[in-house]
């Protein structure tokens, strides 16, 4: 059985269809990568998982509870933490503050403490910048703020949406190397990129996804990274 | 001239009105900054806590603390009311219905307490004492609301500044989805600050029968000038609302005393206006 399960998951926002029939599964503990070209649905995808737009048709499970059109709020409590596009954070709260709302369902207020200390070890840039204003991190830190929040709720997976997204080129390395370091931390990853040629390095699998469809899905070793980007974004 | 003594114990009661309008001027403001909605019948809320204090304990006789429980307990009730019956329905319509309609509730709080209790205006006799230091009268009946007014803004401050529920009130107001995505049920954040709001209007009218008779029109001497204090403070902005609530209440007292009291509203008004023009985003704002 797997951790995540999609089955024939069609999804959209008022007349527009973004997603069709589209399956996909994440097994506990492997680091699973959604690639594909800008509006191919990626974002969609992750938002359907988490509950912010319910699916119009298909199956969503997650340790096989049926969990498609339960809200946003209450799919958390099951253990999923998505970090959504844009980061997303507070900008007006503190970073401790920030951290404090990942922590908000009752489960993760209990191992508060233990998380805190958790997320400080892995990003020290947000211990250091505790309490800043979020908004005045640097894009990096942002997304750092982002990740850790999420890793404040104790979860099973977690969903990344285009994490290197708006950062310079060196920023883009580091944050892939500290998902890597959260991946060896034991989560179960769910990753839509952009930068195809740093997450097929990232993961074990990957979905190439285009206009709402999986065209192709295999192991990220076998995946030639030129065949992706070249489907990807030439559509050859 | 006018003898200086006056013009302190003007200030001084600048000081006490201001911490009340801080009172009224944060539960509105409290409203307005997470759920985007001003309830233009706040203080029409405060009045009908005001009928409940009074009947409470000047008809009935029951002691005042229990009176006071009950104004609070009724208004977090009234605040529930209003955003399960009237705002959550309109949560998504136009800005200018959601004024319509808090509008609407407006009148029919006025009509509804003229009807049932009429126009009289009705008070609460307490026997407190007054203090005089050095010609100055210290009536108990503003000190004490004064008092109970700033514990229960540290109060807030701490609910809001230490509690889960606090910083999510202030997370909701910033990014609704993101909150959601923490397994905080927005809508479930929205009532919590309307019983909020509620409880603090229910305060407010608790406090105010001290100094005060209720009748129905009562949210109209306040409810303009609560109104007021938020926008020059920066509607949304707690802190800036605070300060425009004792710059209001200092500027009303001592204009009142050098002039008139009519004259002190008018003067208020005017330095709003003026404001308006030389700081649109209010007092506190940042400068971009």
């Amino acid at each position: 059985m797997s951790m995540l399960e999609l089955r024939g998951i069609t999804a959209g926002y008022g007349a527009f269809t973004a997603l069709w029939d589209v399956s996909l599964r994440v097994e506990a503990g492997e680091a699973v990568a959604v690639v594909g070209p800008n509006g191919a649905g990626k974002t969609t995808l992750l938002r359907v998982i988490s509950g912010l737009i319910a699916p119009r048709a298909g199956e969503l499970r997650f340790e096989d509870t049926a969990l498609a059109g339960r809200p946003a709020h209450a799919i958390v409590s099951h253990g999923i933490a998505h970090v959504p596009e844009g980061r997303r954070i507070f900008p007006q709260l503190t970073v401790a503050d920030n951290l404090k709302m990942g922590a908000f369902l009752p489960a993760a207020r209990r191992a508060f403490a233990e998380s805190l200390a958790r997320v400080y070890t892995l990003f020290p840039t947000l211990a250091e910048r505790q309490k800043q204003r979020a908004g005045s991190l640097s894009g990096g830190e942002q997304q750092m703020l982002a990740i850790g929040r999420a890793l404040m709720s104790h979860p099973k997976l977690i969903l990344l949406d285009e994490p290197s997204m708006g950062l310079a080129p060196v920023m883009v390395l580091r944050v892939f190397d500290l998902i890597r370091r959260v991946r060896e931390e034991g989560y179960t990853i769910l990753v839509v990129e952009q930068n195809v040629r740093q997450v097929l390095k990232l993961v074990d699998r990957a979905y190439l996804l285009e206009v709402g469809r999986i065209k192709v899905e295999g192991r990220a070793a076998e995946l030639n990274e030129q065949d992706f980007v070249r489907k990807a974004y030439v559509g050859l | 001239m006018i003898d200086p003594i006056f013009l302190v114990e003007a200030a001084l009661n600048g000081i006490l009105l201001g911490g009340i309008l801080a009172l009224l001027a944060l539960g509105l403001n409290l409203i307005f900054g997470v759920i985007d909605i001003v309830w233009i019948a706040y203080v029409d809320l405060v009045m009908v806590c005001m009928y409940a204090i009074y009947f409470t304990v000047q008809v009935y006789g029951w002691p005042v603390w229990v009176g006071g429980g009950v104004a609070l307990a009724l208004g977090a009730l009234l605040g529930i009311a209003v955003h399960v019956l009237i705002i959550s329905p309109i949560l998504g319509s136009a800005a200018v219905n959601q004024l319509l309609a808090t509008g609407g509730l407006l009148f029919f709080l006025q009509s509804f307490a003229t009807f049932l209790w009429s126009t009289d205006h009705r008070t609460v006799r307490f026997s407190l004492p007054s203090w005089e230091i050095g010609g100055i009268f210290l009536p108990a009946t503003r000190l004490i609301p004064f008092g109970i007014s700033i514990i229960a803004m540290v109060v807030l401050y701490l609910f809001l500044t230490k509690t889960y529920m606090g910083t999510a009130i202030r997370a909701v107001a910033q990014d609704r989805e993101a909150t959601a995505l923490m397994g905080a049920s927005p809508m479930l954040i929205y009532l919590v600050t309307s019983a909020v709001g509620g409880l603090m209007a229910g305060l407010a009218g608790a406090l105010l029968i001290f100094q005060y008779s209720v009748h129905p029109f009562f949210g109209g001497q306040f409810g303009p000038l609560t109104f007021m204090i938020c926008v020059l403070g920066g509607l949304g902005n707690m802190p800036g609302a605070f300060v425009a609530s004792f710059v209001m209440a200092e500027i009303i007292q001592i204009a009142g005393v050098i002039w008139s009291t009519e004259m002190g509203y008018v003067i208020a008004f005017v330095v709003f206006i003026v404001m308006m023009f030389v700081r649109p985003g209010g007092l506190l704002a940042r400068r971009q």
